[in-house]
């Protein structure tokens, strides 16, 4: 077998590009992060294709989480975190100084970990975000919250109790709530950091059959654990090792025959 | 390759590729067997090839059973899934070889002591080779992962299959010479029908092994040279 040789980065998306008509969303071009003087990515390359969802994988500490981070900005909250290179949104530089952050996370919305759902009912839930950025008529508001609520398949399971704490739903319902207010804003592109990792198996299945009808709306990116999810909902996958982006394609060559030993020692369970 | 971080999967895969090579084993003797069976007319020979079918039928639901519960188990990806969908795939094709390997032993029987023009049985005898070579390095090929070797055997199987349309051609002549030679001769072409269907697995098997080192599938069209299909022998004047 080949031995590990990080591709460059044109090589990388070329070989992608090839398989899927979709056009480019989001171009990272040689992405460098630090957290302090730790520099945790380092010159990450890659394209993610507009309504395609793409996987990111790789063992703890290998920055797919940091890179799902800095699509959104979201690491600018701690002082001590950077960004160098280039993310293009739409052609656009999202970590130009110029670029109105709050703008930024409107399209370009998180679902984390754990469910995190506000304390409040399950209505203001949604609401909460539509209303940070548009003035609507209370019926356009109810209307856009049964939307977000029937796109992320928890409407049949609230309809009646919509003045209920979210806090009072299960796990997985919470996490389905989650979803629902970040696609309430009408974003472009879902980042999804483990979004299965806390829930049980029909929870897990529930989100990745509301992740695959997504698919037809939003650029989704998702970072899991579990090999068996990226190779089910995703149409590219990378695999990132210390904070390089190792190998990058289609999933189902990426789970199938990967290129690099590296990937497919990690994919099969030899390291990590 | 590296271990798994799990040692009982290694455990898993390594017991199928045991019970793989224990099957090759058992097949490539019982075909050895079955043809010096054939050409000395010996029976307790031919019988106990068909005896040694059994274990090779348990082998082959072990493999089978084993692969299943890997995946239940480990969902393999990579080259773990494709070496656990070839194991099925090889101890089936390796199942029927000793099937055809026991068919040929039971015709052996069959035929008893009737006296078989030598020409015939040199010539299957000749197929019975290529095929063991071929059995054996397919074999090899799967042991070692050497992709270059299975590919070999897929090209060979050609040489094969015109042997075997030329011992058609041979037989259908003796036939219409004198049907008395009909009962040993239609036994000998079921024979060298089954040699040559042998030699059909060894192709698949060693296509299986390329998919399983390189994770591609080899063209669906292999060189073949069985022309029986086309074969006549016009009555002499």
């Amino acid at each position: 077998m080949s031995t590990i040789a990080v591709s460059a980065s044109s090589a990388i998306g070329h070989t992608a590009a090839a398989d899927t008509g979709a056009p480019v969303r989001i171009a990272v071009r040689d992405l460098n992060f630090y957290y302090g003087d730790f520099r945790s990515l380092k010159n990450i390359s890659m394209d993610f294709y507009d309504r395609q969802v793409t996987a990111l994988i790789g063992p703890s500490g290998c920055g797919k989480s940091t890179l799902l981070r800095t699509f959104n900005r979201i690491y600018s909250l701690y002082p001590e975190q950077r960004a160098e290179g280039q993310i293009l949104l739409d052609g656009h530089n999202v970590l130009s100084h110029d670029l109105d952050v709050n703008e930024l996370r409107a399209r370009v919305g998180m679902v984390f970990q754990k469910p995190t759902p506000f304390p409040m009912s399950i209505y203001d839930n949604i609401a909460f975000g539509i209303r940070l950025y548009e003035r609507l008529p209370k019926s356009e508001l109810d209307g856009r919250v049964e939307e977000a609520l029937r796109k992320a398949a928890l409407w049949d399971e609230v309809k009646d109790k919509l003045r209920q704490s979210g806090m009072g739903l299960s796990g997985g319902q919470q996490q389905r709530l989650c979803i629902a207010r970040t696609i309430a804003q009408r974003p472009e592109v879902i980042l999804l950091d483990e979004p299965t990792s806390a829930l049980d198996p029909i929870s897990t299945g529930k989100i990745e059959d509301l992740i695959e009808q997504l698919r037809s709306e939003f650029t989704i990116v998702i970072v899991t654990h579990n090999m068996q999810q990226a190779a089910r909902i995703s149409q590219f996958t990378a695999f990132m090792y210390l904070g390089e982006l190792v190998e990058f394609g289609p999933t189902t060559r990426m789970f199938m025959n990967p290129s690099k030993k590296q990937t497919q020692d990690y994919i099969t369970g030899r390291f990590g | 390759m590296a271990e798994h971080i799990v040692s009982s999967y290694d455990a898993d895969l390594q017991g199928l590729r045991q019970r793989i090579a224990e099957m090759g084993g058992i097949a490539e003797k019982m075909l050895v067997d079955a043809s010096i069976s054939l050409v000395r007319h010996d029976k307790p020979l031919a019988r106990s090839v068909i005896a040694s079918d059994s274990r090779l039928d348990l082998l082959q639901r072990e493999v089978e059973e084993n692969a299943v519960l890997t995946i239940a188990r480990r969902q393999p990806l990579a080259v773990d899934l494709r070496e656990t969908i070839s194991a099925i795939r090889i101890s089936g094709d390796v199942e029927r070889i000793g099937d055809l390997a026991k068919n040929i032993a039971k015709r052996a029987l069959a035929i008893g002591d009737d006296v078989k023009p030598q020409k015939i049985v040199v010539g299957l005898r000749h197929m019975i080779d290529l095929v063991m070579g071929q059995l054996k390095d397919v074999l090899d090929a799967y042991a070692q992962q050497d992709t270059a070797k299975a590919v070999d055997v897929w090209t060979r199987d050609g040489a094969i299959d015109a042997l075997y349309t030329s011992l058609f051609r041979e037989l259908l002549t003796y036939m219409m010479e004198d049907p008395r030679n009909i009962s040993f001769c239609t036994h000998l072409l079921f024979c060298a029908k089954n040699i040559e269907r042998i030699g059909d697995h060894t192709t698949n098997i060693a296509e299986t092994v390329h998919y399983l080192v390189t994770g591609e599938t080899l063209a669906i069209d292999r060189p073949k040279n069985d022309r029986s299909i086309d074969a006549s022998v016009e009555l002499g004047s």
